[in-house]
Parts: C-alpha cells; sequence; structure tokens
C-alpha cells in the first residue's frame, strides 16, 4: 500500500491544478464572450498587425 | 443652427486619465463585423480600446478626452452601418452577474471536491467486499473529510445563507432541509470516520451540494442573459433630448442625462423626453402612450406635457419638472406600489412544496430516531439511521424538479421572443383563463400606418413619400415608413405645422396637411383617422394614417378563444376607437376610457370572481394593471416603467408570442408536476429503505444521482418538437380545438 503515499497527493494535486485553471480562467474574464471567442479564432488579420506594431 | 450629441455624461473616467463608455450595437451579425467595429476604432487617434462582446453584443471602448469625444466614436460606428447607443448598466444586471460568476465558482469547487471523493468513495466501496485494512480505510475517509468540509463551507454558502435568511424570519424554504442534510451528514460521518466505521456519507454530501448548485447556476445564467438582452433594448430606445443651454445653443443630450430645472427644446415628431410644463409655444400632443388615449391633445404655455407624449405640431420649450427615474405621475406610481404587493400573494409552485416538503421530512427523521430507540436499538444506530433518511430524503431532485424545467422553458420562449422577467411567472401563465388587452400600441402597432395605401397608385405613392422624407412629423412619418428606399428630394423646404414642398420632376409638389396642398378634404374620414393630402401638379391623393392592428392580431385571438380562454378589452381610449378593433377581432367583452384606476379595479373585479388574469399592455397608464394582474406581459416597445412591471417582455411586431407563451407554459406545468411525481415516488421508495436502516452509502449516491439526472431529463423533453400540437401557434391552429382544450 505503499504506492498510495505518491498516488493519492499526485490524484489530489492533478485536481487542484484543474480547479485553480478553471478559477483562473473564469477571474481572467475567459467566459464574458463565449460567442466572440468562437468567431476570433477564425480570424488572421491580427498576426499581420502584430508584426508591424512591434 | 449647430447640434451636437453630447454624451459626456454617461462615460466614466478610468484611474488612468482615459474616458470609458459601454454602448450597445446594433446589426452586428458575424466576425467579420468583430473586426471591421473594433480595427476602425483601434485606428482612431485617441481611442485607447476598443472591445466589442460578441455575446451580449456591447462595445466597450476606452479614449482619451483631448483628442476624440464620445460622439465622434459613436459616428464612426453608425457610418460602418451599426446602430451604437450609449448605455448605462443597470444595477441588477451587474448583480446578477457576479452572483452567476460566484455560483461558477461554488460549482467549480463542489464539482473538484466530489470527483476527488468519489474516487477514494469508489476505492473503499470496493475495498469493503475485498480486504481493505481498516486503516486505510480510515485513512481515505480522514482524506475526504479533508476535502469535503472546506469544499461544503464555501460551495454550501448559498443554501446556508438563504436558509438562515429564512429561518431568521421564522419560516421554511427548500434550503432548510438542503442544508440540515448537508451539515448532518457531514457531521455525522465525521463522527464515523473517528470511530472507525465502515461508512461515511461525505460523498453524497458534497454530490448533493454540486446537483443543486448545476440547478442554480442554470437558473442565474438564464435571468443573466435576460436581462443582458432587455438592458440592450433599452440603451436602443433610449430617447434623447435637445437642451437649451443658457447660452442659447442646443446640445443632444441622452434624455437619462436630463435634471429637474433643464429647458428642452420639443420639435414636432419628438418624444416629449421628461415631465415638464410648457414655457413656450403650443401645439398638439398625443398622449397614447401615457393614457392610451389617440384623439390629440391642444397644450399651451403653462400646461403640463407628459414624458412618452409626441408632439404633433409645432416647436415647444418645455422646462423639466421631473426626469430620469422619477417622470411619472404620482398616482400612477402610487397604484404600482399598491399592486406590487398585492402579487407578492402567490407563492411559488417549488415554495409550497417546500413549505410541505420540510415539515414532512422532519417529522419522519424524528419519527425514524422515535421508533429505533422504543424497538431497542442503541442511541448511536438510531441517530444513524434517522440521520441516513434526512440525507435520502434530501429534496435533491424537487430542488432541480422545477428550476430545470423553468430553464428550458425561458430557453424556449427566448427564441420565440418572448424575456422572462421572473422564472415563476411560467407557472402563473399556465394557470391563466382570462386574457386582458389592451388597445393602443398592444393590439394595435405602436406606430401609426397608411391604411389606404394600396388604393393609392405607386407613382404617386413615391412621390409622397420622397417628400415625407424631409419631415419629423409623425404623419410623414408614417408615410415615409411605406416606402422605405424613396430618397429625400434635394431642396424639399418644410413649412413648420403645414408641409413640405419641393420640385419634383420639373412640377411643383406638396405634401402636408389638406389645407396646405390644396385638396379637398373627404368626408368619411373613419373616427381615429388623420389625413393628409399630396400634390404633384395636377395630380392629388389623400393618405388616411390611422393606428392599425398587428397583422396577426385577429389569428391570435383566435387562437387564445379556442384554446377556452376569455378575451376582454380594456382601453383607455374612446369608445369609438374600440369597438371596430373589439369587433375586428370578435371580442365582445370590451370597456373604453378607462384610467390606470378603473383598469386595476377592473381586474380586481375579475380576481375575486375567481379568475387568474394575464394582462397584456404597454403604456404607462397600464403599468399598474400589469402589476396587478395575475400575469403580465409587455411588447418591447412599451414604456419603460411598464416593462419593468411585466413578468414577460415579448419581441417583434407579431401578437404571436402571447399564445406561445400560454401554450409553452402550459406545457412546462405539466412537466413540473411530472417532476414533482417523480421525485415523490422516488421518496416512497427511498425512504421506506432508509427507516428500515438499510441504507449504504452507495445507495444514497446512487439514488440522489439517479433522481436528480431523472428530472433533469425529463425538463429535457421540453426541447423535443411538441409532438401535440401545443407548441407553436401555427400547429394551435392546425389542431383540433377540443383537443386543445384538454391539454
Amino acid at each position: 500500500m505503499n504506492v498510495l503515499v505518491y498516488l493519492v497527493p499526485a490524484a489530489l494535486g492533478l485536481g487542484l491544478v484543474g480547479l485553480v485553471a478553471f478559477l483562473w480562467s473564469l477571474k481572467s474574464g475567459q467566459y464574458e464572450d463565449l460567442d466572440g471567442a468562437a468567431l476570433r479564432i477564425l480570424r488572421d488579420d491580427d498576426l499581420k498587425d502584430e508584426g508591424t506594431r512591434s | 443652427m449647430t447640434q451636437t450629441l453630447d454624451l459626456s455624461a454617461l462615460a466614466r473616467t478610468r484611474e488612468d486619465g482615459a474616458c470609458e463608455m459601454e454602448l450597445a450595437v446594433d446589426g452586428m451579425s458575424c466576425g467579420g463585423c468583430i473586426a471591421k467595429i473594433e480595427g476602425t476604432l483601434n485606428r482612431m487617434p485617441g481611442v485607447v480600446a476598443a472591445r466589442v462582446n460578441f455575446t451580449n453584443r456591447r462595445l466597450s471602448v476606452a479614449w482619451t478626452r483631448e483628442v476624440v469625444s464620445a460622439s465622434d466614436i459613436v459616428t464612426a460606428i453608425e457610418r460602418l452601418g451599426y446602430g451604437a447607443h450609449p448605455f448605462v448598466a443597470r444595477v441588477a444586471e451587474g448583480e446578477d452577474a457576479a452572483e452567476a460568476k460566484s455560483l461558477l465558482r461554488c460549482l467549480a469547487v463542489a464539482g473538484f471536491a466530489a470527483m476527488n471523493i468519489m474516487l477514494l468513495s469508489v476505492s473503499v466501496w470496493s475495498g469493503n467486499v475485498t480486504d481493505i485494512t481498516p486503516e486505510t480505510r480510515d485513512f481515505f475517509h480522514w482524506l475526504s473529510a479533508l476535502i469535503a468540509l472546506p469544499a461544503a463551507a464555501y460551495a454550501g454558502r448559498p443554501f446556508f445563507k438563504s436558509a438562515w435568511s429564512a429561518l431568521r424570519v421564522a419560516s421554511v424554504n427548500m434550503d432548510v432541509p438542503i442544508s440540515l442534510g448537508v451539515i448532518l451528514a457531514l457531521g455525522m460521518s465525521v463522527v464515523e470516520t473517528v470511530n472507525h466505521a465502515e461508512h461515511a456519507y461525505f460523498d453524497s454530501a458534497v454530490m448533493l451540494l454540486f446537483f443543486l448548485l448545476c440547478g442554480r447556476y442554470l437558473d442565474r445564467a438564464m435571468r443573466k442573459k435576460t436581462r443582458a438582452v432587455a438592458g440592450n433594448l433599452a440603451a436602443l430606445r433610449a430617447d434623447t433630448a435637445c437642451k437649451l443651454t443658457d447660452c442659447g445653443c442646443m446640445n443632444e443630450v441622452p434624455a437619462s442625462t436630463l435634471h429637474a430645472g433643464d429647458r428642452i427644446l420639443v420639435r414636432p415628431g419628438d418624444r416629449v423626453a421628461a415631465d415638464g410644463i410648457i414655457e413656450e409655444g403650443a401645439s398638439d400632443l398625443d398622449e397614447s402612450l401615457v393614457t392610451g388615449e389617440t384623439l390629440r391633445r391642444e397644450a399651451r404655455a403653462g400646461e403640463p406635457v407628459y414624458a412618452g407624449s409626441i408632439n404633433f405640431s409645432s416647436v415647444l420649450t418645455v422646462r423639466v419638472t421631473a426626469a430620469g427615474e422619477d417622470t411619472l405621475l404620482d398616482d400612477i406610481e402610487r397604484l404600482l406600489d399598491k399592486a406590487v404587493k398585492s402579487k407578492s400573494r402567490i407563492v411559488a409552485l417549488a415554495d409550497r412544496a417546500a413549505r410541505l416538503y420540510a415539515p414532512v421530512v422532519h417529522t419522519t427523521a424524528a419519527l425514524t430516531l422515535a421508533g429505533w430507540l422504543i424497538a431497542g436499538a442503541s442511541l448511536h444506530d438510531a441517530v444513524i439511521t434517522a440521520i441516513a433518511v434526512l440525507i435520502i430524503t434530501c429534496p435533491c431532485a424537487l430542488a432541480l424538479a422545477v428550476p430545470a424545467v423553468q430553464v428550458v422553458t425561458a430557453g424556449r420562449l427566448f427564441r420565440a421572443g418572448v424575456l422572462l422577467n421572473s422564472g415563476d411567472a411560467i407557472e402563473r401563465l399556465a394557470e391563466v383563463d382570462t386574457v386582458v388587452f389592451d388597445k393602443t400600441g398592444t393590439l394595435t402597432l405602436p406606430e401609426p400606418r397608411v391604411v389606404d395605401a394600396g388604393a393609392i397608385p405607386a407613382d404617386i405613392l413615391a412621390g409622397a413619400a420622397r417628400l415625407a422624407k424631409s419631415s419629423r412629423h409623425p404623419l410623414a412619418l408614417a408615410l415615409a415608413r411605406e416606402a422605405r428606399d424613396a430618397q429625400p428630394v434635394p431642396g424639399a423646404t418644410e413649412i413648420q405645422g403645414q408641409g413640405v414642398s419641393a420640385v419634383l420632376d420639373g412640377v411643383e409638389a406638396r405634401f402636408g396637411s389638406p389645407a396646405f396642398c390644396g385638396v379637398a378634404l373627404p368626408r368619411d374620414i373613419p373616427a381615429g383617422a388623420s389625413a393628409i393630402a399630396f400634390r404633384h401638379g395636377t395630380r392629388e391623393a389623400v393618405f388616411l394614417v390611422q393606428q392599425s392592428l398587428r397583422a396577426d392580431a385577429v389569428a391570435v385571438a383566435k387562437a387564445l378563444a379556442t384554446r377556452g380562454l376569455r378575451l376582454r378589452i380594456l382601453s383607455g381610449d374612446r369608445a369609438e376607437a374600440v369597438e371596430p378593433i373589439a369587433n375586428a377581432l370578435g371580442i365582445t367583452d370590451w370597456r373604453a376610457g378607462m384610467r390606470p384606476a378603473d383598469k386595476v379595479a377592473s381586474l380586481e373585479a375579475l380576481r375575486t370572481q375567481g379568475h387568474r388574469v394575464l394582462m397584456v399592455g404597454d403604456g404607462l397608464n397600464d403599468a399598474p394593471a400589469l402589476a396587478a394582474a395575475h400575469v403580465s406581459l409587455s411588447p418591447v416597445t412599451a414604456a419603460e416603467l411598464s416593462q419593468a412591471h411585466a413578468d414577460a417582455v415579448f419581441m417583434g411586431a407579431a401578437l404571436a408570442p402571447v399564445v406561445d407563451a400560454v401554450t409553452a407554459s402550459v406545457r412546462a406545468r405539466r412537466l413540473m408536476r411530472q417532476n414533482l411525481m417523480l421525485a415523490v415516488i422516488y421518496n416512497a421508495v427511498a425512504v421506506p429503505v432508509a427507516i428500515a436502516g438499510l441504507v449504504t452509502p452507495l445507495i444514497a449516491a446512487l439514488a440522489m444521482s439517479g433522481s436528480s439526472m431523472l428530472v433533469t431529463l425529463n425538463a429535457l423533453r421540453l426541447r423535443l418538437p411538441a409532438r401535440r400540437g401545443s407548441g407553436t401557434m401555427a400547429a394551435a391552429e392546425r389542431a383540433e380545438p377540443a383537443r386543445l382544450r384538454t391539454t
């Protein structure tokens, strides 16, 4: 049963990482505009913009 | 005279000194629109940032005050072909968004905890029938406790708070048994863990929270979406006012920024933006939105004008007496307070169930405890069994049964163009047996129409429409709507209060009052209609402009009548104007000349006779009646106050959403009852098992998730197309009346 010593913390740790990632994405407003995000990902004109701006 | 749109009152100043504003954008339809708007604005000098939110069709923009102004930004967006409307978020909308966000956080925590505890629990369950050592089991239980206790303390807050506030006023809601169940399950599990027992209920408690939070979050998300759309609509309709400054300049400002004491100029065709007193000028006012009366009132200097009325003939200067929130007649406000109070009598189905449910559950648990003690069981065993009863009867299914159906129905109505203000409106809509309509703006279209356009040669109509484009007069606007693509005639001149003249195809053309055009007025003008004339050389025509019925009003009246509903019209207008409409719709029960108080009294009389009334109305004069009715609907064109007091708002020029709302609600109520029945059956099976002391954590977990899934899936049946022809109005018309009455 020694395997539990690292398996249980690993399982919990992974779960916590998921939870923190979700809370971070919620806080950073990634769920504010779901329809817009679906459309924005198809845009490629911002690539060119970045090139000229930087 | 120069005029500028002054939006500075709506902009906020950020910490870094830049101004910031939210705009509701009209006409966005694809990803290209996002790129176009953001690209154009971000290239504008002085704009710091522009970001479109496509989900709720809003744009948030920040700029530096010195370089550009808010009106430049609005103009730039309008030049791209979109409508941009400055927007002030209402407090309620922000609160809802914050609440939905905090529920999502609770949901995430509960989900994380439920998954990990399940992981441990499944090991214990399988270990219990094989070879788990007591030490490992205790370790797993302690680990579960470590996850469950903080997670429940965090994720359970919405329930604990609501239960506590109910208990403080000595009442019971659904959250009381939920909180009690969760706390007891956790407490008992800790005690069992300390005693090295085989079973702990951490998984049940946390899963219960997870399922319930799902229901709550869905409910909030629905309300958030509705509020966002309603907020945009309010911004789209927001009136501007022409404010006279001390230096004599005119400034176009949003009506919401007016203050008492401001002087505003009301041109013909303008809607009066605020209550006030006429300082200069005399004119005819159309107060149909305020009183329902379609006959125009002559107002002169010193007389009061009310927000929402339309100025018809000449320019008025008005000193504002009340603006913004308090633009209302005092008695309408007072009536409203009373009506809103009377509505709180109605108890929602879920709350009624909770009131019955909580005492029954608590008594059953107490009896189980007493029964086992009398039967000679130890105190420990008796308490464990009693708590198992509490856990298994936790109203998981019951708490999901009603909200799940509400959410699905609201989504369905949303697509049909009906926005719900309150979730329990669905239940009340389903109980309706009488429908009361207001006339002006509800049965009729909010804007007058040319009624004899079909009888006039097309080239005359087109010519008249071109001249009409040069005027802001309401009758001219009605004619301009008939030919949307007509181009205004260059060089057309308007003579205030008389009409427009221009040279059209080399011949003088006049459009305006019959006297101005030299056209004889026809003798048989129907009541409530206004005549406007057109002369082009020797050819002449008279147009009759009238409030016309919504296109599908007759079909809707018929569909409602076939459902067995009584129809009635209560109008503030004159009898001559109401009668033809009532006849056209086949409604025999109509009253005219009703003041707001009369309408409320009439609804009260219906209520005491035992009728459940659906009120459909739009005017300020309807607001008290909307609040007093059992349930109420308002078109989006309604006065803002009326909308606020309606249970639902419907969009578009059609009246069909009224039928859709009723049919969908009847179907929803049937599903709610089914769901409640399912919850009762579940309890009837599970409770004896629990009382007998046979509930293991595995059974509790299975039973709870199983019943939750069942009611949720049952609610989702609403999304399936209606099989019995009760889904849409078209289907309702096709179906035979007898069958409709039974559904």
